[in-house]
This record gives C-alpha cells, sequence and structure tokens, in this order.
C-alpha cells in the first residue's frame, strides 16, 4: 500500500453541500434550492443570501416542499430541496416516488444527517433506511460521497446531471481527506487504495473509517484494496467484478441497515456473477440512540476496529 | 369564439367518450369524470392558453393544467385528444398494455398534454405551485391551472400547498375543486367531512368562489373573475358544485360509479342520453 491519506482537517460533509450548491448557483441561474424549515442545518444560508429570489423556504411541509421541487423541475428549473434524511426518505417516500422518480424530473433531493452519526437527537432522526428506500425506485441516481471535498463536487456535478438524484450526507465534523479539485464522476467508483488480499467497499463516513482499517492490518501483512463506492446507483459492476476478481474476499461498509444498503446490493451482483464471502459493516436490524458519533460508530460496530475484525474474519472464509 | 352551445356539443362528446372508454377497459373512474367535463371542457376550450401542436411538457409561453385528481384520466385524455394534443383514436388504448393512456397519468411513455404522474393523491396542488414559481422566475405572465377532487382535500399535503400558495403569493395559479360530494366509500360529509370549504380556502388566504360547474356561464364568467384577478397577490380557488356522474341518470349522485365500469348494457342506456356530436372515436 502506497497511498497516504492526510487529514487536511476535520469539516463536516453538509457544509461541503453548502458549499457546492452556492458554486452550482453561481455556474447556472436555473438552479433553485429549497428548504423546510432547516436552512442553517444544511448550511444552504449562503445561497440564500446571495439568492434571495432563487431560496424557496417552504415551511415544515415536506410533502409540499417534493411537490414544488417537481413543478420546478417540470418548468427546467434545477431545484435542490435540502432538508434531513429521514424526512426527504420515508415521510415522503409517495410523493418521491410518483413525482420525482416516476415523473423523471430533475429534481435533487439533498438530504444531511444521514445515519447514525447524526449523534445526539437519537434514533428518531437517524435514518438508516434510506440508501435502501431510495435506491428501489427506478430513475434515481443514489450518491452517498465521503467527505467534505467529495460532498462539494458531488454537489457540483449533480447540478449539470440531467436527472432525479438522491445525495446523502451528514451532520458530523469528519476527516477531509480527498482533492479540493477533484471532478466527480456520477457512477464511476474510485480505487483508494490498491491491494490483493481483501477488498473493502465503503461508502460515506466509512470511507475514512475503511483507510485507518486498511493502513492498521498492512501492518499485520493483509493487502487491502478499498474502493469508494459514492455512487450507489447506478453501481459500477465493473470496478466492482473486476476488483473482486483479484481479491475474492469482500467487505461492504456503510452507515446504514444491512438490509437494503450498498452490501447487499454488492452481494447480489456477486451472487450472480462471482459468488465471493462477504462480510457485512452495517447495522443488523435495530434502531439507534443518542450518543456521539465516535461512540454510536463504535456501539454498532462501524468503527475501524470493527472493520478490521471483518477483514481479518473473510480473509479467513477464503 | 367557442359558443356556450358548441361547449355543450363538446361535453357531451367527451361525456360518451368516457363512458366508452372506461367500458371498453373494463375498469375506471367515470363519476367524477362526469361531474368535472363540463367546467373542464370550458377551460380547455375557451379559456385556456395552449396550443397541443407546441406543446413542451416545460410549457414555456404557455399555460398549464394540472391533473392532480390522477383517477379522473378518462375525462383528461379525451379533453386532450379533443383539442389535438394526439389522436382521438388513441382513446381506445386506455389502461391497455403498452398504452399511452395509462389508468392513471403518467409521463413516462410521452403523452403529449401530461406534465408529471398522478393518482396518488394530494400532490398536484404542489407541482402545480412549482410551475407558478417557475413561470415567476422566468417573468411569464400564463396562468397554471389544476383540478383537485373534494374527497382528495382530506389528504393534508393540500393544505400544506394551500399554505405555501398564499405565503407565496401565487396569483398566476387558479385551482379547481371538483366539489361533487362523494368518494369511494360514501358522500365526503360522512366520511371524513369537509365542512365549510369556502370559508377554509378564503381563511388559507386565497380568492375563492363558489361556482355552478354544469353551467357554463356560470363558469365562464368564474375564470374571468380568476384571470382578472391575477396580480393581485393571492391564488385562486373555483369551488365547482358538480353532481357525481352528470348526464348519466343511472350514475347521478351516487359514490357506487366512482370507480366501476358500465356493463355494455349499462353503456348503451348511458350512450342513449349524450348526444354524439363529433364523431366516437
Amino acid at each position: 500500500m502506497k497511498e497516504i491519506f492526510t487529514n487536511i482537517g476535520n469539516k463536516d460533509t453538509r457544509s461541503g453541500f453548502g458549499a457546492g450548491l452556492l458554486e452550482a448557483g453561481r455556474n447556472n441561474p436555473d438552479v433553485v434550492a429549497l428548504c423546510a424549515d432547516l436552512t442553517g442545518s444544511l448550511k444552504m444560508d449562503e445561497f440564500a443570501a446571495e439568492f434571495p429570489e432563487r431560496f424557496i423556504q417552504c415551511g415544515i411541509a415536506e410533502a409540499n416542499m417534493i411537490g414544488v421541487s417537481a413543478g420546478l423541475a417540470l418548468s427546467g428549473k434545477v431545484p435542490f430541496a435540502g432538508s434531513f434524511a429521514n424526512f426527504l426518505t420515508g415521510r415522503v417516500y409517495d410523493q418521491v416516488r410518483q413525482v420525482v422518480a416516476y415523473s423523471d424530473t430533475n429534481v435533487k433531493i439533498c438530504a444531511s444527517h444521514a445515519g447514525v452519526t447524526l449523534g445526539e437527537d437519537g434514533a428518531t432522526h437517524q435514518i438508516m433506511e434510506d440508501i435502501g428506500l431510495m435506491r428501489m425506485l427506478p430513475n434515481l441516481t443514489v450518491i452517498n460521497p465521503c467527505d467534505y471535498n467529495q460532498t462539494k463536487a458531488a454537489t457540483i456535478a449533480i447540478a449539470e446531471f440531467h436527472g432525479p438524484v438522491y445525495l446523502r450526507f451528514g451532520r458530523p465534523s469528519v476527516p477531509n481527506f480527498t482533492p479540493a479539485d477533484q471532478k466527480f464522476e456520477i457512477g464511476k467508483a474510485l480505487k483508494m487504495i490498491e491491494g490483493k488480499d481483501v477488498t473493502i467497499f465503503a461508502t460515506g463516513h466509512l470511507v475514512w473509517e475503511s483507510i485507518v482499517a486498511a493502513q492498521e492490518l498492512e501492518k499485520s501483512g493483509i493487502s487491502v484494496e478499498l474502493i469508494n463506492i459514492h455512487t450507489i446507483k447506478p453501481l459500477d459492476r465493473k470496478a466492482v467484478l473486476e476488483s473482486v476478481t483479484k481479491t475474492r474476499a469482500v467487505v461492504c461498509a456503510e452507515e446504514h441497515m444491512i438490509a437494503g444498503g450498498m452490501g447487499e446490493l454488492i452481494a447480489g451482483l456477486l451472487s450472480r456473477e462471482l459468488p465471493t464471502p462477504v462480510e457485512f459493516i452495517a447495522v443488523d436490524d435495530m434502531f439507534g440512540q443518542s450518543g456521539t458519533p465516535a461512540e454510536l460508530l463504535k456501539e454498532y460496530k462501524l468503527d475501524s476496529g470493527s472493520i478490521i475484525e471483518a477483514i481479518k474474519k473473510v480473509f479467513l472464509r477464503k | 369564439m367557442t359558443s356556450i352551445a358548441k361547449l355543450h356539443e363538446v361535453a357531451s362528446q367527451v361525456r360518451r367518450d368516457i363512458v366508452r372508454m372506461v367500458n371498453m377497459a373494463g375498469s375506471g373512474h367515470p363519476g367524477g369524470s362526469l361531474s368535472s367535463t363540463d367546467f373542464l371542457t370550458a377551460l380547455f376550450f375557451k379559456e385556456m392558453n395552449h396550443n397541443p401542436k407546441t406543446w413542451t411538457r416545460e410549457g414555456k409561453g404557455s399555460d398549464m393544467f394540472f391533473l392532480s385528481a390522477g383517477h379522473l384520466s378518462p375525462v383528461y385524455y379525451s379533453l386532450l385528444a379533443r383539442t389535438g394534443y394526439f389522436p382521438v383514436k388513441e382513446l381506445a388504448e386506455f389502461r391497455k398494455i403498452g398504452s399511452r393512456l395509462q389508468g392513471h397519468p403518467s409521463v413516462e411513455r410521452g403523452l403529449p398534454g401530461v406534465h408529471v404522474a398522478s393518482g396518488s393523491l394530494g400532490q398536484g396542488l404542489s407541482v402545480a405551485c412549482g410551475a407558478a414559481i417557475a413561470k415567476r422566475l422566468d417573468n411569464n405572465k400564463n396562468n397554471i391551472y389544476v383540478l383537485i377532487g373534494d374527497g382528495e382535500s382530506e389528504e393534508g399535503q393540500i393544505w400544506e400547498a394551500a399554505l405555501f400558495a398564499a405565503q407565496k403569493k401565487l396569483d398566476n395559479l387558479i385551482a379547481m375543486t371538483d366539489w361533487n360530494g362523494q368518494q369511494i366509500d360514501g358522500p365526503v360529509c360522512s366520511i371524513l367531512n369537509l365542512g365549510n370549504l369556502e370559508s377554509k380556502w378564503l381563511s388559507f388566504g386565497w380568492d375563492c368562489l363558489i361556482v355552478d360547474g354544469h353551467n357554463m356561464e356560470s363558469v365562464l364568467d368564474a375564470f374571468k373573475w380568476a384571470k382578472k384577478l391575477a396580480g393581485n397577490g393571492k391564488p385562486k380557488m373555483l369551488l365547482m358544485k358538480t353532481n357525481m356522474g352528470q348526464g348519466v341518470d343511472f350514475m347521478q349522485g351516487t359514490h357506487l360509479w366512482h370507480g366501476k365500469a358500465p356493463s355494455n348494457e349499462q353503456t348503451e342506456k348511458a350512450l342513449s342520453q349524450l348526444q354524439e356530436t363529433l364523431g366516437d372515436f
């Protein structure tokens, strides 16, 4: 393993979204933003201040916000609708299904505070089912970037992409380690670390946890390949199969339920194309609770230590 | 100019289309389609500024119509075909496999005239609000029309959108309620009573007018009233008082024909009450 990733300073991915939205707004006058009374939490304030006529405060009425977004999109605007992941998926699933996905409207569903690292607010707000809910919908692209820089780049990229997108990011301050000048390619998995014994497919905040795990395991002689699945749908099948053909052992890591998550998606692909042992770093059919993000990652076995154990386990299953 | 007599002729043909489409498909929703036929005919054939030949989904430079109560697809499809959005003979494909005329409106197969899917209730008013904001951002003076049902108004999202439209002063939004008083399980007042709909819309900050939805003169006056008030900072609601199943005696005034297809014999009976004016499909 040669790649060294340096944390250039902790930042929250939602701020990456806010910065990307502002830039997308400057790039394209058709970009509009909507929020349901969470402008500060979503870091949409700078966009709202610079483009007040293109910022639409919807109040605590998310179902209506999704419909309004669809109406704007079919009229040629590029709406970014922001709220917490919980309220943009489960709460409005039927709206997203009918007027966004099925109607193929160019709506960008921008979901913050996803996963258990939302922290102290507890299980009512810690949605870990959203990837599954969203990836089941035809037409919808599902993206879960890993840090501030990648979230910013992804936000700019989806503004230029025509089609409905679910963009998932989070609340906590986490390592920022990908390049500031990166070009985000929707649907193209990123090989972060080259290795030969085990492949980790990781998404979102768990990409950094996987880097920590891979670096630790290097010392004990297990060569880990790490692939960042920032786009869960459409899945980069070629990148998955190429890596697994080489390693023949897989760990999938995500801040989500096992059910419906990226891991199941990859395991499903492998079961059809290349049967391979897979271990899942994900939450096994339970709700979260209050706590700090670090405590919760550990409690639900999503931290680097748990990833190390999973890698060792799958290595022995080869 | 389309005279009132001509509008009545068209409405009669549209009602024939509705009955025949639902009969041929063996399923569908005739009751609400028949109750909303008259005022929608006035809208499509006289009041709305639209050009079926140059229609785009974006609706630039044109009025736009949204059907929130998507189960009223028979009347919607008939009016779209009769105004030239697609061939009238395509009405025979309603609810058939591979058809552009899905049971509830869809954009997936590119049916001209349809901007967004509807069917799951309560959503179209919100979508229309979005389109109304887009018109304003584009400095376009066209109006946005949307039809909701009275039963549909039991959905909470309708009232989210009602608050929103008033807050955003969407005075280019002209909504209609097909107030036929019936829903699948029975009379609206016995299922989930809406109470005084007029005072509700007024208190939500809308301009609101109760209209005899089967009287063409009243309907035309109502649209003129609404259009004249464009620019006053308030969205408009036309509460169209109608009869479920209007025009077919055995379907009138009952929830039983909300979503039921007439038999061949019943279809003959219904058609005998509706003059063929433009030629059946």
